[in-house]
């Protein structure tokens, strides 16, 4: 324990649009995480058999770099890797409208810079906001947030060492609007009482972090508020 | 308005092109959209019936040439159809280019054309917007074009605060002052 309250998250800083070259890109710091997403698309289905007639394919790449963790990691694709970048992909697509562009991909890099536990959560909050700010019409944010238990005690956004002395880790995605989990993984053992509270917990979190995703996008095009509503009501009905 | 987005082709929109690759009866151009379209040989007010076997196409298009294109037939299910027959279309031999998202092309345009008009007049150019986000800007002095597509972005970058024109307009009398129109 770090000195937060059992229900309090850790710091987070988020940026959007930090890189050039990809359509959308956003960076964020939660804790000690440090982690960057970038949007490709929709762009030309390469290799063109993976195409769907009706509507674009998603693609994501969750991968962390070699010197994110304490001890080196091969920079191979490993087992976890592959599992996060299904589950965070299936987190993310109900909220892409992608059958506006069918027959096209987008694709998505999450790059975890640095490693402090709940990159997943992080990560999907980071991807969320790289696809708002590569204009693609979205259904709404995504934000991620986990929970867990230490010391028989249900507790919020947990750290690596919180991560690893802890009974249970429950990641969580959620998208605030539609009141919908898109992700739901744990790791240890809860009984039903604290699994519900956890629940509560991270779901409460994750409205808190969708509305600092929302101020990111704000400030990145430093106009005024109703702006930036409108901006968000033009994507939504796009 | 949305900030950015992908340029999803329409029915008689004017886009700027470039050519990627010559086939047996067409080109394939690059029109910076999720979806590639083609230029068949028929389209082109050169060929009139000519055999497209015998006449290589190189010598109409070649790889890497831009040109001005409308978009004859697009349903979502197949790539767009492009046409080069009808005025002001064809290669683009001359000029400056500015990519700006395709969101953000009604605004340089302006209501009624407000915004163009008063672009052309102020720098003395031609320009021709093309709906996929590729502006050319044609003019007799290359200072007068490098004005234009710096008005341009600075469009892209204001086109969601009011009284745009206005700036746009004063940013351009201060730089038309250092060209030689402007003396």
């Amino acid at each position: 324990m770090d000195g937060r309250r059992l229900d309090e998250l850790r710091p987070l800083k988020l940026e959007v649009g930090v890189l050039d070259k990809a359509d959308g890109s956003a960076y964020i710091e939660h804790g000690r995480n440090k982690i960057l997403a970038a949007v490709f698309g929709p762009r030309e289905a390469h290799p063109k058999h993976i195409a769907l007639a009706d509507r674009a394919v998603v693609r994501c790449r969750y991968h962390m770099a070699p010197f994110s963790t304490d001890e080196r990691k091969s920079p191979a694709p490993s087992r976890r890797e592959q599992e996060l970048s299904k589950v965070i992909r299936e987190s993310l697509e109900p909220s892409i409208m992608s059958e506006y562009y069918p027959r096209s991909t987008i694709d998505l890099f999450i790059e975890v810079l640095q490693a402090d536990a709940g990159t997943r959560c992080a990560g999907i909050t980071s991807a969320s906001l790289a696809l708002a700010d590569a204009g693609i019409p979205l259904r709404e944010l995504v934000a991620g947030c986990a929970a867990g238990k230490i010391d028989g005690r249900v507790v919020l956004d947990l750290s690596d060492i919180e991560d690893k002395k802890g009974d249970a880790d429950l990641p969580i995605a959620y998208m605030p609007k539609s009141n919908a989990i898109g992700l739901l993984q744990m790791d240890g053992s809860l009984t039903e009482d604290e699994l519900k509270q956890a629940l509560d917990m991270g779901v409460g979190a994750c409205r808190t972090i969708y509305e600092m995703q929302k101020d990111a996008l704000r400030r990145k095009y430093h106009v005024e508020h109703d702006e930036a509503e409108k901006e968000e009501i033009a994507e939504v009905k796009a | 308005m949305p900030f950015k987005g992908a340029y999803i082709p329409r029915l008689d929109d004017i886009v700027l092109g470039r050519v990627t690759d010559i086939g047996m009866s067409g080109w394939q151009v690059d029109i910076c959209s999720p979806y590639p379209a083609m230029l068949p040989a028929s389209e082109t007010p050169m060929h009139r019936g000519r055999d497209t076997v015998r006449q290589d196409l190189r010598t109409i298009y070649g790889v890497g040439d831009l040109m001005i294109a409308q978009v004859i037939a697009f349903d979502r299910t197949r790539d767009p159809l492009l046409t080069t027959k009808g005025r002001g279309l064809g290669k683009v031999s001359s000029g400056l280019v500015a990519r700006i998202p395709p969101t953000k092309i009604p605004r340089m345009i302006g209501k009624k054309g407000s915004m163009i008009t008063m672009l052309k007049k102020e720098t003395g150019t031609d320009i021709v917007p093309g709906q996929n986000g590729v502006v050319l800007v044609t003019g007799r002095d290359p200072d007068q074009e490098r004005v234009a597509v710096e008005a341009i972005y600075m469009i892209e970058r204001e086109a969601h605060t009011t009284g745009l024109t206005d700036r746009v307009k004063a940013m351009i009398t201060e730089r038309m002052k250092g060209t030689k129109i402007g003396q």
